[in-house]
């Protein structure tokens, strides 16, 4: 799964580095904007759609935050 | 607060959309993006091409061009008319009433109210109960309620947040009583705590437009706007659509006893695309209930999205079968409101050009 998302994560933002210690919204990688893009690739990636509610960026801000909203929205691990 | 309305129908919904047509990629080179980007933004948020008027054109000329053409097909009698209502938040002057402009320039009878509505996305089910509440009077058998906004004249060209997904138009849907007796369930609530959620700064008397709120100004997403531009706190009107509507709907079919299923169409207001489908899901509606597809052809026009999808979705079905219907808009005030009724029938359902 982690895979996945960083595959995406790559194709959504060109230059995307894995770097764990990197706060994406912080940073500035991701703009909300971005976060629409990457809602509607794991949606269709992960065959789900993630609860509207939970589209805040404190759930996107690295990639455990993302596996971990995926998994609240029942993507098995 | 709940609302019920008593024996009241909607009998005819014409959409006025501007002619002149502006697809997305023409404007892709004003925002602050790569051309890759946008291009998949376009695709999320269903951005496609919307409507705007020609310069110089206004909400009255919309308005008239809508009336003339159903008094002129033989579909309303001026006379007939007891009261206009005008949802707008793009009025000809701050004084007088815009809706007594047109009145004026149609020659309608002076026997007669009108009134203008200071509202936006939730205009149509505001402009719908203020509607329902006239025809209450004995002398009021027919009211005109007329949504109409310019959203082109308030967005910057240069605001990637808003500018991709608005547009012109209007509506004129007439509203009457009903001899079969029905009950119209409704619910609205309001928010002025976020009045700045959506707020166009300048321009009012509070902070009057000048050569220093003219001045665009780059924030730091990158858009170019100025206080006399619309602006939208994007990511806090998301999530208070989120947070706010699905509940609103849950409690609207409760109290009226209405399964889910049974409900035939949710003509949602029309921010965009993604928006809406989000809605959906959380709801546990088949997304081609919901159509979403206001945005992608016309643009976003504010309260007079709920009756272009009525008209665009449903076209001439409508004025032959009869469907229940929920309504919702949400935005600007904080405003939200939803209406479930019976809509069958119609006189006419249609979208003509200006």
């Amino acid at each position: 799964m982690r895979e996945k998302v960083i595959k995406i994560l790559k194709e959504i933002i060109p230059d995307f580095e894995v770097n764990e210690n990197i706060n994406f919204i912080e940073q500035g990688m991701l703009d909300s904007f971005d976060v629409v893009n990457l809602v509607t690739a794991l949606d269709n990636e992960f065959n789900i759609s993630i609860d509207g509610m939970d589209i805040l960026p404190e759930n996107f801000t690295n990639i455990d935050s993302i596996l971990y909203l995926l998994s609240k929205n029942g993507v098995q691990p | 607060m709940n609302l019920t309305f008593h024996d009241k129908k909607i009998s005819g919904i014409l959409t006025i959309l501007p002619a002149k047509e502006i697809k997305f990629e023409d404007e892709m080179e004003n925002y602050n993006f790569s051309a890759a980007k946008s291009l998949k933004l376009k695709m999320a948020m269903g951005y496609n091409m919307h409507r705007i008027v020609e310069d110089g054109v206004t909400i009255s000329d919309l308005c008239i061009h809508g009336l003339n053409y159903l008094v002129t097909n033989g579909l309303l009698v001026k006379d007939g008319i007891d009261a206009l209502i005008l949802v707008t938040q793009s009025p000809e002057y701050f004084m007088p009433p815009t809706s007594n402009f047109i009145q004026g320039k149609l020659g309608l009878k002076q026997d007669m109210i009108c009134m203008d509505i200071n509202q936006g996305c939730a205009g149509f089910e505001v402009g719908l109960f203020q509607a329902f509440m006239l025809l209450e009077q004995d002398e009021i058998n027919k009211v005109v309620l007329l949504n109409a906004d310019l959203l082109s004249q308030k967005v910057s060209k240069r605001d990637r947040n808003s500018n991709p997904l608005i547009g012109d138009g209007a509506s004129v849907t007439i509203v009457e009583k009903s001899k079969e007796p029905n009950t119209i369930y409704a619910n609205i609530k309001m928010d002025g705590t976020a009045f700045d959620a959506l707020i166009i700064p300048a321009g009012g008397f509070k902070t009057p437009s000048t050569r220093i709120t003219a001045e665009m100004i780059e924030d730091a997403a990158g858009n170019f706007r100025s206080l006399d531009n619309l602006v939208m706190k994007g990511d806090d009107v998301f999530n208070f659509v989120q947070r706010e509507v699905p509940p609103m709907i849950e409690e609207l079919l409760i109290r009226a006893g209405v399964e889910k299923q049974a409900v035939d169409y949710f003509m949602f207001h029309q921010p965009n695309k993604f928006m809406l489908n989000k809605l959906a899901d959380k709801l546990e509606i088949p997304r081609e209930k919901m159509p979403s597809n206001i945005v992608e052809n016309f643009g976003n026009a504010s309260g007079v999205t709920v009756p272009t999808a009525i008209t665009f979705n449903l076209g001439e079905k409508l004025t032959k079968e009869s469907f229940l219907i929920c309504l919702a808009g949400f935005g600007v005030g904080l405003t939200w409101a939803s209406v479930l009724m019976r809509i069958e029938q119609l006189s006419f359902n249609t979208i003509i050009e200006y």
